[in-house]
């Protein structure tokens, strides 16, 4: 489990993340949700390390991020994957390479065993004939599906996703969402997912985390969020006409 | 921010740099990557400007000791000086911190822009350690090699030049470049070469490093890189003149 507690993080003197406390489990995906600029991001990079926060815990199965020492926190991140949202899968290699590098930086196998495992996610990423090809030769979907593949390459016990299907088409996202929660319950990993997308947070949001303004505004499941009264949440998710009218045809079948 | 705490960074980056790399087989690939990236592809443009460097250095002395007075022989003995103290450790340095501290910037900026030196770091990696310790070992390699190769190569194009030209016969000018030759010469353009090489390889890492922003500001870190490695070649070329010849 991931826990969050009493989270603050600020720049030259802002607050960004005021005091958030919230926990993450395992086999679940969870998301976090949010306007722009309401500390999604900031608050995925602390969970990351990227950013150290001023005040708070965060502690992986027991062990508190916040006051690991460099080594020990290096040691935690090779438990971690994660799934940037443009990707940042290395230029200068292919594909391939790209999903090894952390098999040849930290095992021990050989190559043999290493492009087995290799083949081995890229099958599961549903991903073929890309091995060879460099990124710039691959289309969005398939580089995000590279990532995916790269960030579960060491098997991870965490999993963090920022925005996997942005600038994909409607099509492309569900099969990365899809994938991102197969991968989740079939290896039983902690995934946390920081989405602009409605459509990923109704499908594969098994808890919700609404951020607004650095605090943790809501939180629930995709059930409870159909239900729910709360003012800001229902103004964030049910913006479009779309959601409203889902959202309508949800509670009178519910009724 | 201000130019101490821009020292005071450049220097907690390289701490993070010296460490022990993580695992010796990649290191080993990346270094002979960053050795081909690095100093193969900057022996063509090298042996280009030196050779015609030697070649201008050579006619210019030859123009300006036009008295019957003043031996020949001075011409290849002024050429092979000039280009062994100053051409080839310091007018090379300046054309690599041009050609190579901008790529080092700007291949890392992006890297920084495009998330990929978080990717490393979540990974676990030591991104400092393992993006610009190849660099630097590959520099400090490799560049004592590209620098004596433009010293002969500048004295060459002396020859070259003069033959062409006919303004002082062969035999003078080979008299003239082995006249009081002293190896400490070649050994303080060695440890300048060094110096440099390190500076190279450092200082567009720094800038490169932490950029923040998008493309825009890569490029302008790209040419600040270039723009401070030239200054500090300068600056260091004077104070390690001063220190080994002085």
């Amino acid at each position: 489990m991931i826990e969050v507690t009493n989270l603050y993080k600020e720049f030259k003197g802002v607050p960004v993340l005021k005091g958030i406390s919230t926990t993450f489990e395992k086999g679940k995906t969870s998301m976090i949700i949010g306007q722009s600029g309401s500390g999604k991001t900031v608050f995925l990079k602390c969970l990351l390390g990227l950013h150290i926060p001023e005040k708070g815990n965060i502690c992986f199965d027991g062990r508190n991020q916040t006051a690991l020492d460099i080594k020990a926190q290096r040691q935690l991140r090779q438990e971690i994957g994660m799934v940037f949202q443009g990707g940042a899968l290395y230029d200068s290699l292919t594909v391939e390479e790209n999903i090894m590098f952390p098999l040849k930086m930290f095992t021990n196998n050989t190559n043999a065993e290493m492009l087995k495992r290799v083949n081995f996610v890229l099958d599961r990423v549903n991903l073929v004939n890309a091995n060879k090809k460099f990124p710039a030769e691959i289309s969005g979907g398939m580089q995000k599906r590279v990532a995916i593949a790269r960030a579960i390459v060491m098997n991870p016990k965490y999993l963090f996703c920022d925005e996997p299907n942005s600038g994909l088409d409607p099509n492309t996202a569900t099969l990365i969402d899809n994938l991102i929660q197969e991968i989740t319950k079939e290896y039983q990993i902690i995934t946390v997912i920081n989405s602009h997308d409605m459509n990923s947070v109704m499908e594969i949001g098994e808890k919700i985390v609404f951020l607004k303004n650095g605090v943790k505004a809501w939180e629930g499941t995709n059930k409870e969020i159909f239900k729910t009264d709360n003012e800001a949440i229902v103004n964030f998710v049910y913006s479009s006409n779309l959601f409203k009218k889902v959202r309508e045809v949800y509670l009178n079948e519910t009724k | 921010m201000n130019y101490l705490e821009h020292i005071g960074k450049y220097f907690i980056m390289l701490k993070q740099v010296f460490k022990k790399p993580q695992k010796w087989s990649v290191f080993r690939e990346t270094l002979f990557r960053e050795i081909e990236d690095l100093g193969l592809k900057s022996l063509g443009i090298i042996m280009f400007i030196s050779f015609f460097v030697g070649g201008v250095v050579a006619i210019q002395t030859a123009l300006n000791v036009d008295s019957p007075f003043i031996p020949k022989y001075l011409i290849g003995f002024a050429t092979k000086r000039s280009v062994i103290l100053e051409f080839a450790p310091t007018f090379m340095s300046v054309i690599l911190a041009g050609k190579v501290g901008s790529y080092i910037s700007s291949s890392i900026g992006t890297m920084r822009v495009t998330e990929q030196i978080d990717a490393l770091e979540v990974m676990g990696i030591n991104s400092l350690n393992y993006l610009v310790l190849p660099k630097i070992i590959a520099t400090l390699f490799f560049y004592p090699i590209l620098i004596v190769l433009a010293m002969f190569l500048g004295i060459y194009g002396g020859y070259v030049a003069g033959i062409l030209t006919g303004r002082f016969f062969s035999e003078d000018y080979i008299y003239g470049i082995q006249l009081d030759f002293d190896p400490y010469f070649i050994q303080y353009a060695l440890i300048k070469t060094l110096v440099f090489a390190f500076v190279i390889a450092t200082i567009p890492a720094y800038h490169g490093y932490y950029v923040k922003g998008g493309s825009l500001e890569v490029g302008r870190a790209s040419t600040q890189a270039v723009v401070w490695t030239s200054v500090v070649i300068i600056l260091l070329n004077y104070f390690l003149t001063q220190m080994l010849l002085g």
